[in-house]
């Protein structure tokens, strides 16, 4: 999931506020213009606008691997993806925009800390098989997340993640082939394969945030529709997708105690390390530092671009006006 | 009626939160292959026309979807209220036998 711990804001119980839940509640589509309780347009600024910055910064763990990619089509594929993925980006900032906070706003709240993106990309990309682990499982775990989201009740933010979830496909898909190359391969390459599941397992399952049924926050934004399940249903529904998914790569999930459970129609599995979740959130992950300042950096040396065209664009509509 | 408006809610800047200079928002409309009309596709910001153009083939053109791009500058766009939606769309509810299933044609004509 890319939006983690979206802290919701409190609906009011004004007759505004209950007409537009029973709005929600009939399916309708909450479009720009419409009256939204304060809360849910903050709430969706939080939530869209974190799940934009997910895009991306994620494109840095894997621009990472674009010039040392093995061949040429994996470096073609590899380029094509993290383009995506600054489109799904410029997707849910535009939705974002919707609500009355503009970009280079939501852009600074990112660079300066006020804003978050999620926690997987904190994670450094050490080998070729991480590009296998990241679209297979990073991915796949997204896609868990956004496909309920294209029923969400907010129409702009719908629209985009129907956009996203076409496009994703790809993305999990690419990387599950990079993952049966390599785990195919020699003897080192499917060490390598194994390796790169043993690192991103836990970390994916953290993208679904810690578990919420209890929580007040959660109850609210699934009231408002802009979460469709609690954060243990996804995970849950990723686990059961991903294990046979392993089991054909010949690769072991790193959890001794992951057995299927009849009764349920699903996995036990163990629950990943939270208080390492925390941390990363906190910024004490082992990439947090890196790709703040990449992020920074990127928007500092593009200063001049956006000031020359700003300004060559100022100059060209005067000398049109002054023609006319 | 009320004068038409933007199409997005106003956010005028306030002492907290300025007016920023950035680069405008333009509303993209792609034409697709198969002869349909052109539909909007999404939004982006580009200093001018010509540029909104190229972003718009790089954002929402990645996979063949169109052959054709408009942009219009979303300022320029001027969007009902949906405050009127009633009276607005009010007449045509009232005329149903605007549409063909309205009449009852005997099954022995044949096809109409």
């Amino acid at each position: 999931m890319y939006a983690q711990m979206v802290k919701s804001e409190a609906a009011d119980d004004s007759a505004e506020a209950q007409a537009f839940q029973a709005r929600i509640d009939a399916g309708d589509k909450i479009e720009p213009k419409d009256w939204m309780p304060a809360g849910y347009r903050k709430t969706l600024i939080r939530q869209i606008g974190q799940h934009a910055h997910s895009e991306i910064v994620g494109q840095l763990p894997e621009g990472n691997w674009v010039t040392r990619a093995p061949t040429l089509e994996r470096k073609a594929i590899l380029l094509a993806k993290v383009q995506d993925e600054a489109g799904h980006g410029l997707y849910l900032y535009c939705a974002a925009e919707t609500l009355g906070v503009s970009r280079d706003e939501l852009t600074e709240m990112l660079l300066d800390g006020r804003m978050k993106y999620s926690s997987i990309f904190n994670y450094p990309t050490l080998t070729w098989a991480d590009m296998g682990a990241v679209g297979w499982l990073v991915d796949g775990a997204a896609i868990m997340n956004q496909v309920p989201l294209q029923r969400t009740s907010y129409g702009p933010y719908s629209r985009a993640m129907i956009r996203i979830c076409k496009e994703e496909s790809f993305h999990q898909r690419q990387g599950y082939d990079i993952m049966m190359k390599m785990a195919g391969g020699t003897e080192a390459q499917k060490k390598m394969a194994q390796d790169a599941l043993n690192r991103f397992w836990y970390p994916s399952l953290m993208m679904f945030g810690p578990s919420d049924k209890d929580s007040v926050h959660s109850t609210q934004s699934m009231a408002w529709k802009i979460k469709m399940n609690t954060n243990d249903e996804l995970r849950q529904k990723f686990v059961d997708q991903t294990v046979p998914q392993a089991e054909y790569l010949g690769l072991t999930v790193p959890d001794p105690d992951l057995t299927w459970n009849e009764e349920k129609g699903g996995y036990d599995f163990s629950e990943p390390d939270w208080s390492e979740f925390y941390d990363v959130l906190k910024g004490n992950g082992p990439c947090n530092t890196e790709r703040l300042a990449d992020r920074n950096k990127a928007w500092d040396d593009g200063k001049w671009v956006r000031d020359g065209l700003l300004a060559h664009a100022e100059k060209r509509a005067a000398r049109k006006v002054a023609a006319e | 009626m009320s004068a038409p408006n933007s199409a997005y809610p106003d956010t005028p800047g306030t002492p907290e939160r300025p007016q920023r200079h950035e680069w405008p928002l333009w509303e993209v409309f792609i034409r697709g292959q198969h002869g349909m009309s052109h539909r909007h596709v999404g939004s982006l910001h580009a200093p001018d026309a010509e540029m909104a153009i190229k972003n718009a083939r790089d954002v929402y053109t990645r996979r063949n979807e169109g052959v054709s791009i408009w942009v219009v500058e979303a300022a320029h766009i001027a969007a009902s209220s949906p405050s009127e939606k009633g009276p607005l769309y009010e007449p045509s509810e009232s005329k149903v036998y605007r549409h063909p299933t309205f009449f009852d044609i005997p099954d022995d004509v044949g096809a109409m």
